[in-house]
């Protein structure tokens, strides 16, 4: 098992470092103007040249790549190009609030997917069961823009304009200033971003649901006598989560890389939203930055989901 | 970027025809599939409103003809409030005008046509990459198949959205990089689908039968193997269509979709999001167009997919947020 780990550790890195080649190859196929940004409109050639230098951008890409990589191996990604922020500094202000979204939403996600795919599930073609699959399929072929401008027109124009100002649009307070506020500046987002993927869950557990109560061991268990809520939730829910904790690993884990839509929609600056505003100014080293921790959180969503799996179902060997 | 589809599409080499009785008739996994999907109520219906969208997208220079509104038209007199707002829905604008003053009814027929010309042409690309990944992968096998499954890996971990915006930033928004783009982005999981059946199947009989007589590989493999994985294949597109429809949308509404005049519904949404207070129309429509289409797409999807395996209740993942 420590070798299989060690194999997936390594195969991370080598698709990590690949990125980074691939980011930097994009990055300097076209020509960039950052130091003509940086200069100012009335520049002249000479100080142009002076902030590439400073920069280092006067040095050819190759060399150029092999600086960041020895300084990536030391824990450091460079600087921004705009404000000589360390990138770690920026990933660090980012972070916290793509977490405070992603793990928000995830609670509220689980909770509504797995309780109306098992309802589905237990009682299939019943009215119950076809509400909550047309309302999953709607929810699904929903795109997040159009969720999230729709929840803010809706729960806090319509409602702000009605006198009610539960819910503000947008912008982020740190939990550790106000978590009320926090909570409260959260909710739309978090379900926005909920209710598109509790569409994926419900549909998930309702399958695994159905396959699951088809078994021998179910009619078992009815068969002793147990409760049918007890059968339910103890024997059938158990096995049939476990394609949802894949499903849900490998979520969480694009998703604690950047929420670009939502955290666009919402304008909270986290990791998403750095991302873009990074690219649209050719911020090369904020960009490899955040492309690197959104990519190594799969990778390790990924590790993590196998691993699950193998602790879940017995019969999963991982080798 | 996915779709995860039924693992258990398995039935392909279902396809015998039984000889000795003649009143059997040996239907095909196709002709099988398509009696399901006929005598699917639900299927029929979104059938029928992916053929109304596809319909008022090839006559969108009728509807401006009828309406006498070309798409990017401005109309700054009629088509303004006089503080220069978008007018609400009237006999002239029958879904009201945006923020330029311009027919949103005209503009979302042409918008039907980047929407479905995108979904259906990056499909198209993303299904024959990935089968040809996956049968060259599965078929050949040792250190091919290691370079491409490696491959495959790579792509699923990208972080499809952030890489797609600087991809795009650096080429330019246009109709053609959305599409590559989001081809790029999207094949692996075919491949993935596609490699693990061909495994199955090369071990088969009637393949190792075709090697014995001496056919070609390439005979086998397009010949051959082809036929008994499309089903899958042919399910996962189907519902991979309205995932490209929203991704594409999506990439619209981050400014990343077409040149400014070209009418789509994302580029639209994102217009109108600065006029959700005044102008409600201007919003709502194009939505209402983006949703039916996706869903429309989506249930048909589902319906495919349930048409050729009607044991598997399956599941569909989300689109990488």
């Amino acid at each position: 098992m420590w070798g299989y780990l060690l194999r997936r550790i390594l195969q991370g890195v080598f698709v990590l470092w690949l990125i980074t080649v691939a980011v930097f190859a994009l990055f300097f196929l076209v020509p960039n103007n950052v130091a003509r940004t940086l200069a100012g409109r009335q520049a002249t050639p000479k100080t142009i040249a002076i902030v590439e230098h400073r920069l280092g951008l006067d040095q050819p890409a190759w060399k150029q790549y092999l600086t960041f990589l020895n300084n990536a191996i030391h824990g450091n990604l460079g600087y921004d190009y705009y404000h000589q922020v360390p990138v770690t500094h920026v990933i660090g202000q980012a972070f916290p609030i793509t977490l405070s979204l992603a793990l928000g939403a995830a609670v509220i996600w689980m909770v509504l997917g797995v309780f109306s795919g098992v309802l589905s599930a237990v009682h299939p073609r019943s009215v119950a069961d076809r509400s909550v699959t047309g309302f999953a399929l709607f929810f699904y072929s929903m795109p997040s823009f159009l969720l999230g401008i729709m929840m803010i027109y809706l729960l806090y124009y319509r409602l702000t304009l009605a006198g009610i100002t539960w819910f503000p649009a947008g912008d982020y307070v740190p939990f550790s200033q106000d978590p009320k506020s926090w909570a409260q500046h959260m909710i739309l987002p978090w379900f926005t971003l909920a209710l598109l993927l509790a569409a994926t869950y419900t549909r998930l557990t309702r399958s695994s649901m159905l396959d699951v109560l088809g078994e021998d061991y179910i009619r078992t268990a009815r068969a002793k006598g147990l409760k049918e809520r007890r059968v339910i939730y103890r024997h059938a829910l158990r096995s049939a989560l476990t394609p949802v904790v894949t499903q849900f690993g490998i979520d969480i884990g694009q998703l604690i890389g950047g929420v670009v839509v939502v955290e666009t929609v919402f304008s909270l600056p986290g990791l998403g939203k750095t991302a873009v505003d990074a690219i649209n100014q050719q911020d090369l080293p904020v960009i490899i930055g955040v492309v690197l921790i959104a990519a190594a959180a799969v990778v390790i969503a990924n590790i993590v989901v196998d691993f699950a799996y193998a602790a879940l179902d017995p019969r999963v060997r991982l080798a | 970027m996915s779709v995860r589809t039924g693992s258990r599409a398995s039935q392909t080499h279902a396809q015998s025809t039984a000889e000795v009785p003649p009143a059997v008739v040996g239907r095909s996994v196709w002709a099988l599939a398509w009696r399901r999907l006929r005598r699917d109520r639900m299927a029929m219906i979104s059938l029928g409103v992916i053929v109304l969208i596809i319909l008022l997208a090839i006559g969108a220079p009728l509807v401006a003809a009828v309406t006498g509104h070309p798409p990017n038209q401005q109309y700054r007199t009629a088509g303004l409030s006089p503080e220069g707002l978008p007018m609400p829905p009237s006999s002239k604008f029958w879904l009201g005008t945006d923020d330029l003053g311009r027919d949103i009814l005209v503009r979302i027929a042409y918008g039907a046509r980047i929407s479905l010309l995108v979904g259906v042409v990056a499909t198209g690309i993303t299904v024959v990459t990935g089968a040809v990944v996956g049968l060259i992968s599965g078929f050949f096998g040792g250190w091919i198949d290691s370079v491409l499954a490696r491959l495959i890996d790579v792509i699923l971990s990208l972080p499809f959205i952030l890489l797609a915006i600087a991809l795009v930033s650096i080429t330019g928004p246009s109709l053609t990089v959305t599409i590559l783009v989001i081809g790029f982005f999207s094949w692996a999981a075919v491949a993935r689908i596609v490699r693990g059946q061909v495994f199955s199947i090369r071990e088969r009989e009637y393949i190792q039968a075709a090697r014995v007589i001496g056919v070609r590989p390439w005979r086998i493999m397009f010949v051959e193997i082809l036929p008994n994985v499309m089903a899958p294949v042919i399910v996962y597109a189907s519902l991979l269509v309205p995932v490209v429809i929203v991704t594409q949308a999506t990439l619209s509404y981050l400014g990343l979709g077409l040149a400014p005049p070209t009418a789509d519904w994302g580029g639209m949404l994102s217009d109108a999001q600065g006029y959700y207070t005044t102008s409600w129309w201007f919003i709502i429509f194009p939505g209402l167009a983006l949703v039916i289409t996706t869903l429309a797409f989506n249930l048909f999807g589902d319906s495919v997919r349930d048409a050729f395996d009607p044991r598997a209740e399956q599941l569909v993942e989300s689109w990488g947020e």
